[in-house]
């Protein structure tokens, strides 16, 4: 397994160049959105500087070319998370998009009143409201799996809570607590119970090594942005034979084989989930950041965060003591690189506000999971999260933050 | 560039430390009223006794949130007591003309629209929050007790002038 050379890394980075207020620029928020490597941005700049077109309508030379490059794009990230075949990767504008698209075709043709779906307390909202959203409209029932005091799904009663029901939905990584779930015992209790399993892969998908296949889920929905590729740009995998099955979601062009003023015949999978132009570059973007995460091996990229979350968390402790809270699992092998937490009397918000001063980035907030943070029975956490350009300076740079803002307001 | 003391200015940490009219009211005959930032999970509880013309006779607030909408609901507080309605409306017009100055206006371009809004009402502590205007984000905060307050004006029938 290669190790991860952050220095290196680092410098394929043009926006970690940037100062904020004088101070270097710390970027610990790529659980919201991720820094992009050059590559990805030099692959974007080339499709519209040498060969930029509208796909699979052209015959002339830079259509075919773009065409060629969006579907190897598809190809590229089916065999990022190991997808039987290219057919089963959707572009979406993100994974919220993806969720979306699965409760609105998937869930309306076979989710009748009365059907149960399994959520989690833990879910960020793109993976409750849709759901939600079908329960106003026909009378779905929504179960919640609890989230214990240690900061895990609660898997006691998780049969019962199946029983009967048509979906479970969960995520397979918090990106408040950081939480790691067991997505194949998961998959395995929905498939006793004979529910179907969607998986929010945004977390996970970017930070450890994703096979579909080995997850045995049906829909896994992730986003391009938080894995070092642009904005604009998600995928939903799922099973072919659900694709084929499931009606259309959006329509236009693209995704219809044939128009005629009495009705329409859908495009094949998947371009019959594409319609109008898709974000054709960003697609070719996403998998130029495929390309750059595999070349430095997730088994080293998961290893780095490993070692940083473990650092930083030490460092918190051992700086803040009682006047900390870090929310999570303790054990680093069961959670990812998003820390949240709380300085005793001090609000997110200002804590976020003393960061910037500093050039540090962390977020602030409910993190779209208001359920959660009622259940942690707080308003707002801080979210300090780790990603390939973050080395252990920037943790320091952190602690320094956080003594600055806990002085300034006391205790 | 700003700098922080122009946000945390000593009077706002005061108000936030130690926020006036804290505690609640009992509803009826006072009105509750409660707002939210859902940007960040700021939370603002007011409970207004009005007079049959609208004056605040008393006012109680309680929430939790960052330091600016605390301070900045424990200061309006303080300001709208015992004030008539149309009192009330002018402060709460000033604070939003307050808010919403462009760092250009501050450098001394025309402001007519703030001195139109400003003139003759005395803000008093609340003059300490102008500082938020060159944090933008941060102007949700500040201003989430007024819309909160009007609100709460509006919810009880008090006059709209």
């Amino acid at each position: 397994m290669n190790t991860l050379d952050v220095a290196a890394v680092r410098r394929d980075f043009p926006i970690l160049a940037r100062e904020v207020r004088g101070k270097r620029l710390v970027y610990l928020d790529s659980a919201a959105s991720a820094q992009k490597p050059e590559s990805v941005l030099a692959a974007m700049d080339h499709v519209y500087r040498t060969h930029y077109a509208n796909i699979h309508r052209g015959v002339y030379t830079i259509a075919e070319e773009t065409t060629s490059a969006y579907e190897g794009a598809r190809a590229r990230i089916a065999r990022f998370v190991n997808a039987a075949e290219p057919a089963e990767i959707v572009w979406t504008r993100n994974a919220t998009e993806a969720i979306n698209l699965v409760a609105h075709t998937w869930g309306r043709s076979r989710l009748s009143p009365g059907d149960a779906v399994v959520l989690s307390v833990m879910e960020h909202h793109a993976n409750i409201v849709p759901w939600q959203m079908l329960a106003a409209e026909r009378g779905i029932e929504l179960r919640w799996l609890p989230v214990t005091d240690d900061y895990r799904l609660d898997l006691s009663r998780l049969a019962e809570t199946l029983d009967g029901a048509k979906l479970l939905a969960v995520t397979a990584m918090s990106n408040v607590l950081g939480t790691l779930n067991d997505i194949p015992t998961l998959v395995a209790a929905a498939r006793a119970a004979g529910a179907a399993v969607l998986v929010d892969g945004c977390q996970y998908v970017p930070h450890l090594p994703t096979d579909v296949q080995a997850w045995g889920a049906d829909f896994v929905a992730f986003s391009a942005h938080k894995m070092l590729g642009p904005s604009g740009i998600g995928a939903l995998w799922a099973r072919r034979e659900l694709l084929e099955e499931m009606p259309c979601f959006l329509g236009g062009g693209e995704m219809i084989r044939d128009v005629r003023l009495d009705g329409f015949t859908a495009n094949d999978v998947p371009w019959k989930f594409e319609a109008g132009t898709m974000a054709i570059v960003e697609a070719i973007g996403a998998a130029a950041a495929c390309d750059y995460l595999d070349g430095l091996g997730l088994d080293a990229v998961r290893a780095h965060e490993v070692a940083l979350t473990t650092y930083a968390r030490d460092a918190l402790a051992s700086e803040f003591g009682a006047g900390i809270t870090v929310f999570g699992p303790d054990e680093p092998t069961e959670r990812g690189g998003a820390i949240s937490f709380l300085l005793d009397g001090i609000h997110a918000h200002d804590v976020s506000q003393f960061l910037d001063e500093a050039g540090v980035c962390v977020r602030a907030g409910h993190h779209c999971a208001k359920p959660l943070m009622r259940r942690l029975g707080v308003p707002a956490t801080s979210r300090a999260s780790f990603y390939v350009y973050n080395d252990t300076d920037d943790v320091d740079a952190l602690v320094a933050g956080l003594h600055t803002v806990r002085d300034f307001f006391g205790s | 560039m700003a700098g922080l003391e122009d946000l945390y200015r000593e009077i706002i940490l005061d108000h936030y430390r130690s926020p006036r009219n804290r505690g609640e009211l009992p509803v009826p005959p006072a009105h509750r009223v409660e707002g939210f930032n859902p940007l960040c999970g700021d939370e603002v509880v007011l409970f207004l006794d009005l007079a049959p013309d609208g004056t605040v006779t008393d006012i109680k607030i309680s929430g939790q949130g960052c330091s600016i909408s605390q301070a900045s609901t424990s200061m309006m507080s303080a300001a709208v007591k015992g004030k008539s309605v149309a009192e009330v409306r002018r402060l709460v017009r000033a604070f939003k003309a307050l808010m919403s100055i462009h760092e250009s206006k501050l450098e001394g371009e025309s402001g007519d629209d703030l001195a139109a809004e400003l003139d003759g009402v005395r803000l008093g502590d609340l003059e300490a929050l102008q500082g938020v205007v060159k944090f933008p984000v941060r102007i949700k905060c500040a201003t989430l007790a007024w819309n909160t307050l009007t609100q709460g004006l509006d919810e009880a029938g008090a006059p709209a002038e």
